[in-house]
């Protein structure tokens, strides 16, 4: 049987190697982007001089070779789901048995006034990546980001990097704040502000004006300010890359619908990863999931369904992800939305100097844990994990909070400050249990 | 490493420019270090120990300042900013002239001492002598080129541990590991032979934290002879051993260097995994996390290299061992012959090859085109011995936190072993590698705190992919 992969990313990768390891199926990984899979995620550090492109490729070349998953570079133009081939750039015809589409995302553009001038871009792809080093190879005195999300931060940090001094056009009242709760979006706002960053909040794009040649100028505020620059970068998230697929008989809304097979309407054809969308999708997730994580499992679980003949539903355990904005590291174990669910309350604790805090959130009548932020420290997956699915109260967790910590030896704790304001808050007398590898390996185990 | 696609034309990127400040701090360094290289090259022109002062105050001060400007400015974080775009640290026309020139200096150090105008017979010139002021103060004499070699590497290792810790002043492990490894070199391996050189001439200059078979002399005849009092020796008479000053040291030298082979190497190694000697006390690896910071990203990380590196490392182990083991048959047994070989040749050839062209010369010299950990890593015989406890006998990993990895590369790139750590994470395995020195840099850049160096029972090692990755 051959299967046929479109895209080469983290999605496309895992579905291949797990049907690679279970079976001898040929497949074919097709990309139009690069010819070897690297880490997207990864991008801005090669623009940062962190690391050059080759160091982003998480398996070495010969890996492909060796593993028999065949490589083609070519952008892929249409699917003839009648015939089971895919059309290629130069028209030229592929066969396949089972199709799997993880063609993941593209920048969302809003169609403001003046998006398609030259000096105006999105950073997603590793062609964005290139535009950037030719768009900031010419003299920029401002760049200026549009949206206020993780990408706009992460390139908030690449042009700094470069010493170009950069403006935020934030619409919401504080960072991120449609994902994160006040406490979190605040103290990554004053940290972006501690960098020196421009950041303007409540504050939308009006319209991005050019000079004689073409060339962006300035932008337009929604306030009427004039911000004079000649880089506007638009981040205003992505959404699933379904343009090339209007023709076809694949059915899409957002994005590629499918099941939790991830089976499309179409026989032997699926969609995994960024592109995909959930017409009924697990209890608690999104209809369209678009971080590294989630794609992950996407290709893990179809491409052992494939390779054994399974028809296993996805059905993920507690989320979870992660981010650094900046100096500042977060990670998230369940769900913290950025405003507590009616039967869900809150405990917050932030550190003296502002740069570390960790929000509980949990059920009011039981206490359980629902969900858990932490900005400036890290905690152990699996453990948080297993509290999570064991559906542990909250004294439970603070108590043993100890055992969760991931950072690195010696690193002033945290669990001290935080259970005095625990205590102070509920009129509690908790005491910390054992911290450490030991109180982490007999929680784990039990 | 793989092949670079590339097209990212990076040759002009602005970042890589200093503020005024900054040039010029770096050039107060950089003239001290020329005054060096004057010294060097004037031969017997000037009074060279006028230059001695200047230059380290320069060096110091210049050094400290340039930390002051590139990281107090900025808030505490990662620092590796346009490292890739620095003709020094990126293999540019500066990191080879560099790496030519540390080379230059050390094959004159060990082969032709006289070039930097050492002189046993008469009074020192040019770089020796520039340095006899420091030796007068400490030990009342003309200083020898180990001597000069002694300061400079104490010197670098003390400045650019202030650097490394400035940079990484938001981690603790970090900081604590420099300080130790500053004050080992600085206590143990520089003033405290020193001082008791002083005290008794008849003692072999004795570094107290080495150890065979990094200290491969360690065994040799003479430096047994030195330690082992030839008085006690003919009499094997107690009262002689605790009369005579220099028997009773000499005698705790070589109980302290057998018990730091046989019993607190492998104590603390089953406990702390290698790491607490190859970067909390070597000097080899003092350097490396110091001086050799900015270049820790070049070290090669292909599966290749793993391979050449196994090869090479336990092929130096079984040599010295052989060495060793030739070398006491000799002074047992008074022969200088084993099945016909002459075991002094191959001491000789050792210390020649291994000793002096590979840890001396290239595992420094060759720092900003490989790496800074070259000879830790496919020479040390030392580092061999920790490895195999480590990866057998230790209760040392590298925890990989759940499927929290991203993949983005940032750990094997700034990885000074040349490990692919990603590999690892990805799959939510633990790392466990003979080769893993424990410097925590991983952990310290891994962006989505995924790494974590600890210490538990050997059992809770993960050595397979788990099944966990956040699905069941």
């Amino acid at each position: 049987m051959k299967i046929v992969i479109i895209g080469n990313g983290i999605s496309g990768v895992t579905a291949a190697r797990h049907i690679r390891k279970r079976s001898d199926h040929e497949i074919l990984l097709v990309s139009g982007e690069t010819d070897y899979f690297f880490s997207r995620t990864a991008l801005m550090y090669i623009y940062m001089g962190h690391m050059e492109y080759h160091h982003t490729k998480p398996y070495e070349d010969w890996f492909w070779e060796k593993n028999r998953i065949d490589l083609l570079r070519d952008w892929i133009t249409e699917v003839d789901t009648d015939n089971k081939q895919l059309v290629r750039s130069n028209g030229f015809r592929i066969n396949y048995d089972k199709l799997i589409i993880a063609c993941g995302s593209r920048s969302n553009l809003f169609g403001w006034h003046g998006q398609d001038l030259d000096g105006v871009q999105s950073l997603y792809s590793y062609q964005d990546l290139q535009q950037l080093e030719q768009n900031t190879n010419r003299k920029v005195d401002r760049a200026v980001i549009v949206g206020g999300g993780l990408i706009g931060i992460e390139l908030a940090e690449m042009l700094q990097s470069r010493k170009i001094p950069t403006t935020l056009l934030v619409r919401e009242k504080s960072y991120w704040d449609n994902v994160l709760p006040p406490g979190e979006s605040d103290l990554i706002s004053r940290h972006i502000r501690e960098h020196g960053f421009d950041l303007r909040l409540g504050e939308e794009l009006d319209k991005i004006l050019p000079d004689e040649n073409g060339r962006v100028k300035a932008v337009k505020t929604k306030s009427g300010e004039l911000v004079n620059t000649q880089l506007v970068c638009l981040t205003a998230g992505v959404s699933p890359n379904i343009s090339w697929l209007s023709n076809s008989s694949i059915e899409t809304k957002r994005g590629i619908l499918i099941n939790k097979r991830f089976e499309t309407n179409i026989p032997d054809i699926y969609a995994i990863g960024d592109c995909a969308e959930f017409r009924d999708p697990p209890p608690g997730r999104r209809n369209i999931e678009q971080v590294w994580y989630t794609g992950k499992m996407h290709g893990e679980i179809l491409g052992k369904n494939i390779a054994d003949n399974n028809d296993d539903q996805y059905n993920p355990g507690p989320w979870f992800n992660s981010a650094k904005f900046l100096d500042i590291e977060y990670q998230t174990y369940g769900t913290v939305y950025p405003k507590n669910k009616a039967d869900e309350n809150s405990f917050y604790w932030e550190d003296d100097d502002g740069k570390r805090c960790v929000h509980f959130v949990y059920n009011k009548d039981t206490t359980e844990l629902k969900g858990i932020n932490l900005f400036g420290i890290r905690a152990r997956h699996d453990l948080f994990h297993k509290w999570l699915k064991e559906k542990r109260t909250m004294d439970y967790v603070i108590e043993n909070l100890g055992a969760s910590s991931f950072d690195p030896e010696f690193y002033r704790s945290y669990e001290k400050k935080l259970i005095k304001k625990y205590n102070e808050e509920f009129n509690a007398n908790l005491k910390l249990k054992k911290r450490g590898f030991s109180a982490f390996l007999n929680l784990i185990n039990t | 490493m793989g092949n670079s696609t590339n097209s990212l034309s990076i040759a002009n990127s602005d970042g890589a420019t200093l503020t005024a400040r900054q040039r010029i701090s770096l050039g107060l360094a950089v003239v001290g270090v020329f005054l060096i290289f004057l010294a060097w090259l004037s031969g017997n022109l000037f009074n060279t120990s006028n230059f001695l002062w200047p230059s380290l105050t320069l060096m110091t001060i210049g050094t400290l300042w340039f930390t002051y400007e590139t990281y107090a400015h900025h808030p505490d974080g990662i620092k590796n900013n346009n490292l890739w775009f620095n003709s020094l640290t990126n293999r540019g026309t500066i990191g080879w002239i560099t790496g030519i020139l540390i080379t230059a200096f050390y094959v004159c150090l060990y082969f032709f001492p006289s070039l930097l105008g050492y002189n046993p017979d008469g009074a020192n010139i040019s770089l020796i002598k520039m340095f006899d002021p420091i030796s007068y103060m400490i030990k009342g004499e003309a200083a020898s080129q180990w001597f000069v070699y002694g300061v400079l590497y104490t010197f670098a290792i003390l400045i650019m541990g202030v650097k490394f810790i400035m940079k990484y002043r938001h981690n603790s492990y970090q900081i604590f590991r420099t300080i130790s490894v500053m004050f080992f070199q600085f206590g143990f391996a520089f003033m405290l032979p020193e001082i008791m050189y002083t005290l008794n001439e008849s003692l072999p200059y004795y570094d107290w934290k080495n150890m065979w078979p990094l200290n491969y002399y360690f065994f040799d005849s003479y430096n047994l002879d030195k330690m082992i009092d030839p008085g006690f020796k003919q009499s094997m008479d107690l009262s002689t051993i605790m009369n005579e000053k220099s028997g009773l040291i000499g005698l705790m030298m070589l109980v302290w260097g057998l018990l730091m082979i046989f019993v607190v190497s492998p104590i603390l190694a089953f406990f702390f995994g290698k790491r607490w000697y190859c970067s909390w006390v070597c000097g080899c690896g003092g350097l490396a996390e110091t001086a050799g910071d900015p270049f820790r990203h070049l070290s090669d990380k292909s599966l290749k290299a793993w391979k050449i590196e196994r090869w090479m490392i336990h092929l130096v182990l079984v040599i010295v061992v052989i060495m060793t083991i030739l070398t006491l048959y000799t002074y047992f047994s008074g022969s200088g012959k084993f099945l016909g070989v002459d075991t002094y040749w191959v001491r000789k050839v050792y210390g020649f090859l291994i000793g002096s062209i590979f840890a001396g010369v290239i595992g420094v010299g060759f720092y900003p085109l490989m790496g800074s950990r070259v000879w830790c890593r496919f020479g040390c015989p030392m580092a061999a011995i920790l490895g195999i406890q480590q990866k057998y006998f230790s209760k040392f990993r590298i925890t990989t936190n759940g499927s929290q990895c991203i993949s983005c590369g940032n750990c094997s790139t700034y990885c000074e072993m040349g490990i692919d750590v990603r590999w690892y994470a990805q799959r939510g395995q633990d790392v466990v590698r003979a080769s893993c020195v424990g410097c925590g840099i991983c952990a310290a850049v891994c962006p989505r705190g995924v790494l974590k160096l600890e210490n538990g029972p050997q059992d809770s090692r993960k050595l397979e992919m788990p099944e966990f990755t956040g699905i069941k």
